[in-house]
């Protein structure tokens, strides 16, 4: 097991959701238990299903110097930066340390592949992409993390990671290497992922997608919904900011088990776990809230209903926030990042909306309604295709020393 | 700020005109190129996965496991970090077209290999590997990225690490805006610390601007054929067995790598 690893400071945070755009917005509907799934309206042959979607995204125009950029993704990824004051934070660490002396670190599942699907919808008679669409960039799956660094203005490392929907968990883990090398000063961690036909459709080929509402860890569960959020936080060292919430831990594992299913025995999700409270210094039952992968899928949540059995005191309270945004897939990881940074500093802890009745299989730390307490440390799971699990650690200010 | 140390263990290779490292040891020795074509072997992967798995996998697959090969180390034993700048074009272009016209007529599978992370899965299950991976891009610097990554990663840790960088070729209407001509893949096993096994010793500064080293032909044009390749000046300069190199790690950062021979 690693060693504890040096705090860091998160000096700014922000997400956008179906819950809307910024943390207020979050905080508001998840304090009402208000979802914001609706019945799909996307695509032009929309499927029948739920989804959680952004408004706001189709409006939004990038500055004028950015325009090449523009596609839905990169147009979520603007409209998420504008909250909560967060490019003024950004700008602010800029000139402390120097743009070189800051990382960008993104998660994203599909970039904006949606422009590429765009593309093959259009193309010209010779059978080439139409002029419009003939911006390499924007087919990159770098696309994202390309465009924030030049809306951002920064010259640091800069790196996508794209390991599906554990992808904006593990730019943290990056960023906290990168930190204790001295590489950098500070890093801008995140993640972006939009609707688009390929997750749509491919998670419907799958047959993961449910017809309703998503049901995480209930009964009668039968997949997910999908959604999109844009979600970043600047990570600093904790002298600049002491009061500041803290990234205390880490954890990655690989279930080596199979492509598109999780271990069945949770074995993976367990080695992630374990990494990130050896990280944080903590045992499980220091830990107040678990913020859960939790996608409705039959097999994800039953692997992790009995993760939270086996390792967790009943006083450690667990809950699924998909039925809140969805299934944000790459941006999952800070979306849930965010909610628990929300859960430290309000005492909320969100209720697992969307079950009504309840798997038997889940033990007693199951937070079904929403609960009202002081959280001084939560976790958040994420796991992604390939079997590729990630544990985040968050801490209070003051809690960790 | 000094100089990140690394120590190479293992080096894999593989492109249409070179089957290995040693092959492109023999055409910076002056040899003739000869293009040989065929699948990458992969062998590593069970058979009938090796009959499944798209082109991307068997690329990133073959030049990590002779990497491994080359190191003696235990590949289940290894983080890993897969990058690639475009991912599998080829499942792309399926997809795509077939969302254009039959969006309900999308294949699972090619679903699910289209994630980023499809070679990094079927290694860490074909290799029983339980280590963390991390897949990653950064375009035409995604070599250079998904290097200070890796090095990142294994100094932290103190472990030793494989990393594996490669993208495959396609056709229209993609290639217009990916260029990418030709397969090319390769994979380096490194570790913090000398051992046993050790080929060569790298010291790593990152720097200013993306300055890229110049190449000689045929490395030149299959560099400009293939973001991957983006590679070719280590790899060249662990041919030839010594020498400093640079390669692009962002479109405002180089990593300049000087290299020591051990053996």
């Amino acid at each position: 097991m690693p060693l504890p690893m040096t705090p860091l400071a998160i000096t700014a945070y922000t997400a956008s959701s179906a819950l809307g755009c910024g943390l207020a917005a979050q905080l508001d509907s998840l304090s009402a238990a208000h979802s914001g799934l609706r019945p799909n309206d996307f695509s032009s042959a929309p499927l029948d299903c739920w989804i959680g979607r952004v408004d706001g995204v189709e409006t939004c125009t990038l500055p004028a110097t950015l325009t090449a950029w523009s596609c839905r993704n990169n147009q979520l990824a603007w409209l998420g930066l504008q909250q909560d004051g967060f490019l003024d934070r950004v700008a602010a660490a800029r000139t402390r340390y120097g743009a070189d002396r800051i990382a960008l670190l993104l998660g994203t599942s599909t970039a904006s592949i949606g422009a590429t699907e765009e593309a093959y919808r259009r193309l010209d008679a010779d059978g080439g992409f139409p002029d419009d669409m003939l911006r390499p960039a924007i087919h990159a799956p770098h696309s994202l993390t390309a465009f924030v660094g030049a809306a951002l203005k920064l010259e640091g490392p800069c790196l996508t990671v794209s390991t599906a929907c554990s992808s904006s968990a593990k730019v943290f883990a990056s960023a906290a290497r990168m930190l204790q090398l001295g590489l950098i000063d500070a890093a801008v961690v995140g993640g972006v992922d939009s609707l688009c036909d390929s997750v749509l459709f491919g998670f419907n080929a799958l047959e993961l997608v449910s017809r309703s509402r998503c049901r995480p860890f209930d009964a009668a569960r039968d997949g997910i919904s999908i959604g999109e959020a844009a979600g970043f936080a600047l990570l600093e060292r904790v002298e600049q900011a002491p009061e500041a919430p803290r990234l205390i831990g880490y954890g990655e594992s690989s279930d080596a088990h199979h492509m598109s299913t999780p271990h069945p025995e949770g074995l993976g999700a367990e080695l992630a776990l374990h990494e990130a409270l050896a990280r944080a210094g903590v045992d499980a039952a220091q830990v107040d809230y678990l913020n859960l992968h939790g996608t409705a899928s039959q097999k994800n949540d039953a692997v992790e209903a009995a993760l939270v059995n086996r390792c967790f005191p009943a006083h450690t309270r667990a809950s699924s926030t998909k039925g809140f945004t969805g299934h944000t897939l790459g941006a999952a990881g800070i979306v849930e990042t965010v909610i628990a940074l929300l859960a430290i500093e309000h005492g909320l802890i969100p209720g697992n909306l969307g079950s009504d009745c309840a798997d038997p299989d889940c033990g007693p730390s199951f937070a079904w309604r929403n609960e009202w307490q002081p959280v001084s440390v939560a976790l958040s799971n994420s796991f992604g295709f390939g079997g590729n699990n990630a544990c985040l650690a968050f801490a209070r200010g003051e809690v960790a020393a | 700020m000094n100089a990140l140390q690394v120590h190479v263990e293992g080096i894999g290779l593989w492109s249409p005109q070179l089957a290995d490292f040693d092959a492109l040891r023999a055409v910076l020795d002056g040899g003739a190129v000869t293009p040989w074509g065929g699948r990458p072997a992969a062998s590593l992967l069970p058979s009938n996965e090796r009959r499944r798995a798209p082109e991307s996998v068997l690329l990133a697959i073959e030049v990590a496991g002779q990497a491994v090969a080359m190191s003696g180390r235990q590949a289940a034993s290894l983080g890993s970090v897969f990058a690639s700048a475009h991912g599998d074009q080829t499942i792309t272009d399926y997809m795509c077209s077939t969302l254009a016209q039959q969006p309900h007529a999308l294949s699972p599978t090619r679903f699910h290999n289209s994630v980023h992370n499809a070679p990094a899965g079927y290694w860490s299950i074909a290799t029983g590997c339980h280590a963390a991976s991390t897949s990653v891009c950064a375009q035409y610097q995604s070599f250079g990225a998904a290097l200070l990554e890796a090095i990142s990663q294994l100094l932290t840790a103190q472990a030793p690490l494989l990393l594996v960088c490669s993208d495959t070729a396609t056709g229209p209407p993609l290639r217009e805006v990916t260029g990418c001509r030709e397969s090319f893949g390769s994979a380096l096993v490194l570790a913090p610390r000398a051992g046993p096994s050790s080929l060569a010793r790298l010291d790593v500064q990152l720097g200013r601007e993306p300055v890229v080293s110049e190449l000689p032909e045929p490395l030149a044009s299959w560099r400009a054929g293939n973001a991957s390749a983006a590679a070719l000046p280590l790899l060249a300069m662990l041919a030839r067995g010594n020498g400093r190199c640079t390669v692009a790690a962002s479109d405002r950062s180089h990593l300049q790598i000087d290299m020591e021979s051990i053996i």
